[in-house]
């Protein structure tokens, strides 16, 4: 079992009854698979992570055990409530997951979300196999109401994603009654200032009860050294350094059991803290008086391994490695064939003398860089829409005439960046707000969003029209274009309106994911055929740079290399003169 | 003792469900097992590695470079990019299918069609046409399953119901197929 898969076991085993998350790698298969137990519990993909922490919240206040989940960059669009939320403290048990991406695997920072606790005032859980995932999850939601805290269960991306063997128990059903308590619920000044106490006495009580708790142990070896560690780290470390040292193994991260770091401490000659990104713990121990060693091995950035760490403390001798004098091409993901996001970028790239183009997360991402050149920057969801108009401005202001293009998905729309559109249409801005709207949210692995027909729980839902909202914001028809991407003519001449003046425009390209199970049925087996009489090895096709058709350097012919990837989109048929590229199969 | 064994292809190939057999299989036979992937961005046509551990107690679940007893490489340039990561004296299994990355369909790039000669040369590494052999067999797909009679094959593990356990995960329709390419694994 996966630590994401044991992390929606141990909440449905502790009596979950709702929980929102919005996807993010590493921790989307937490709700994917908290899911699977719909009977029992509400499960909803919110527009964001703050919408999916006051989701959550609404049911612990209501009485309901609850969980919201989101990767670490969700946690600072959720850090509104969840400061507040930490004073007013709970109802029926509430549990936050981070899930942390060291290493930047899938993300756009490194940020470690540990630091959070201590300042939002939340307890906070570290399990460093998908065993704990489950057990402390069930001990989350119990300390929670226990101490009357938010309780956060903070996770990696090794966590999240590596399986290992888990014993399950049975879910236990929590069902809570609402009510009504302003004075602890309803955060005015007079309420906060008292609540703020109250958290603080709640936070003690788990610092009392973190000296003696069996989520914390000692593992007493060789005398030496002593290793103080948490979560993932804490598997490298024992790896590395085997029985020749002893552990302090954190299980509750905030607050630090002070008692037992001291008693550790005391035990062993010199303590050195391992621990993946900030001196978090490291910090802690110094702040107590003690001496210890951390950071000064390792840095901040990137994960651990006990690789990493053998050769940072000249543990054994260093691991050989074999070398060839061959170097394996860069495999960087890329645009899959038939993505409708690749006809947009090539439409796009003609233009980049007259504009300037923003990006944002999501699969279109995946246009940054050769050979599309999409976009020059990518903050955070939403901003694809918003950066645009502060840049726009910068532009205007040095006489610069280039438009700049906002590039952002459907799901990321939804998230924020319809906030961000309100704005630039309200301030007049020199700028192409482009949805590329394929229907779902992709690059997590087509999850549900507020586009699309059925949600979560397999209900038929209103889908909310994009078009509808853009056009509440009173822009006018004539500036709202809907294109399919892939259709070239179509495309190129709704970037050339939104060119030709200083206005605020719209396009909403179109079209659903090449690789959506309905997309694929209603496809069947259509696909490209390249004739090779026809074709005259001219190379116009190839410039589409789709992962199914390559340039045959033997007979000088263009060919569709992979016909089973090909999905007949025809993109490449658009750039054919000779009429070589036509499309085949496919249903009637 | 722990033996670790790292598994490499691009996305679409089957890796990850590959490595889910083959832990499955091994924590049936009483092996305590950490298996970790790498998902998200690299399912768009990137490389996918996954990581596997088992003996009697395993701590971290990856695997850093010169640790790996056994690596599995479901393509010719995967099985040299995963090159550092080999032990010295560990055991190369790969196939010999290419798939192009963008680096050479743009152009930026030269695929190096004569790795897996230089690998057999560097390291012994062992040579399974797996995707050849499922494609002979009606269906490409069942590369993975191929490789994975190979690596069992090399693995030289107890007596254990392998076949028993694939018909239950791999997909209903492919049984027949991944059994007959399973074998042909065992074999090559």
């Amino acid at each position: 079992m996966s630590g994401d898969e044991a992390v929606a076991r141990g909440a449905w085993e502790a009596g979950v009854g709702v929980a929102a998350a919005y996807p993010g790698t590493p921790s989307t298969e937490i709700l994917e698979n908290i899911s699977l137990y719909k009977e029992d519990v509400y499960c909803q993909w919110a527009n964001n992570e703050k919408i999916a922490v006051e989701i959550a919240l609404g049911a612990s206040f209501g009485g309901l055990r609850s969980l919201a989940a989101f990767k670490h960059v969700g946690m600072n669009a959720a850090a509104d409530p969840i400061f507040s939320a930490a004073y007013t403290g709970v109802n029926g048990g509430m549990v936050l997951v981070s899930a942390d991406d060291p290493g930047c695997w899938s993300s756009q920072n490194e940020q470690d979300n540990r630091l959070y606790a201590p300042h939002a005032r939340l307890g906070m859980l570290e399990p460093s196999d998908s065993q704990e995932c489950l057990d402390f999850t069930k001990a989350a939601f119990d300390l929670s109401e226990k101490f009357d805290l938010l309780m956060l269960l903070r996770m990696t991306t090794r966590v999240c994603h590596s399986k290992s063997l888990v014993e399950q128990g049975q879910r236990q059903e929590h069902m809570g009654k609402y009510t009504a308590n302003p004075a602890k619920y309803a955060m005015l000044p007079a309420n906060a200032r008292k609540r703020h106490v109250a958290v603080e006495e709640g936070l003690a009580a788990l610092k009392e009860y973190a000296e003696t708790s069996p989520l914390n142990r000692m593992e007493m070896n060789d005398r030496k050294i002593g290793i103080i560690s948490s979560g993932i780290s804490y598997q490298h470390a024992r790896e590395a350094f085997g029985e020749s040292a002893s552990y302090l193994k954190l299980g509750i991260t905030h607050p630090l059991p002070e008692k037992l770091i001291r008693d550790f401490c005391g035990q062993v000659e010199k303590v050195i803290v391992i621990e993946e990104g900030e001196p978090y713990l490291e910090e802690a121990v110094k702040a107590l008086g003690i001496s210890c060693e951390g950071k000064i091995y390792t840095t901040r950035q990137g994960e651990l391994s006990a690789a990493r760490l053998r050769a940072a403390f000249g543990l054994g001798e260093s691991a050989e490695t074999v070398s060839s004098s061959l170097t394996a091409p860069p495999r960087p993901p890329a645009l899959c064939a038939g993505c409708p996001h690749r006809g947009f970028y090539f439409a796009m790239q003609s233009y980049h003398q007259r504009l300037v183009a923003v990006g944002d997360i999501g699969c279109y991402s995946l246009g940054v860089g050769a050979p599309f050149n999409g976009f020059d920057t990518a903050i955070c969801m939403g901003s694809g829409f918003s950066i645009p108009i502060g840049l726009s401005k910068a532009l205007e202001k040095q006489g610069d005439s280039r438009k700049v293009f906002g590039i952002l998905g459907d799901s990321t729309f939804f998230h924020s960046g319809f906030n961000s559109l309100v704005d630039a249409v309200h301030a007049k801005a020199n700028v192409c707000l482009v949805v590329l709207d394929n229907s779902i949210t992709a690059m997590t692995g087509h999850q549900q969003n507020a586009g699309t027909e059925i949600n979560l729980m397999g209900y038929q839902v209103p889908a909310i029209s994009i078009r509808s909202m853009v056009l509440a914001t009173g822009l006018p028809e004539e500036r709202v274009l809907e294109v399919d991407p892939i259709d070239q003519a179509a495309m190129n001449a709704a970037i050339q309106k939104a060119l030709g003046d200083k206005e605020t425009w719209v396009i909403l390209s179109r079209r659903p994911c090449a690789l959506l199970k309905e997309v694929i049925k209603a496809r069947g087996d259509l696909r490209c055929e390249i004739d090779p009489d026809a074709c005259k090895g001219c190379k116009a096709c190839t410039k589409v740079v789709c992962p199914s058709l390559t340039f045959d350097a033997k007979t000088k012919k263009a060919v569709i290399s992979d016909p089973a990837s090909c999905t007949g989109c025809g993109l490449c048929m658009q750039q054919c003169r000779f009429d070589a590229i036509r499309k085949v199969g496919g249903k009637a | 003792m722990i033996t670790s064994i790292l598994l490499t292809g691009v996305g679409g190939q089957g890796t990850i469900l590959t490595t889910k057999i083959l832990s499955a299989g091994l924590a049936r036979m009483g092996y305590d097992v950490k298996m970790s992937e790498i998902h998200g961005m690299s399912q768009r046509g990137g490389t996918v590695n996954t990581q596997l551990k088992f003996g009697d107690k395993v701590y971290a679940p990856n695997i850093g470079e010169g640790e790996a007893d056994l690596i599995v490489a479901f393509e010719k340039t995967e099985a040299l990019r995963a090159l550092p990561y080999l032990k010295k004296g560990g055991a190369i299994l790969m196939d010999r299918k290419e798939i192009m990355p963008l680096s050479v369909l743009t152009g930026a790039a030269e695929y190096p069609h004569e790795a897996d000669k230089e690998l057999e040369k560097l390291v012994g590494a062992k040579v399974i046409p797996a995707g050849e052999i499922a494609e002979s067999l009606g269906s490409a797909k069942s590369q993975n399953i191929c490789l994975l009679g190979a690596l069992v094959k090399a693995l030289d593990l107890p007596q254990f119901d392998w076949e028993g356990l694939i018909s239950q995960m791999v997909p209903p329709k492919t049984v027949a197929m991944n059994l007959a390419a399973f074998r042909k694994g065992l074999e090559a």
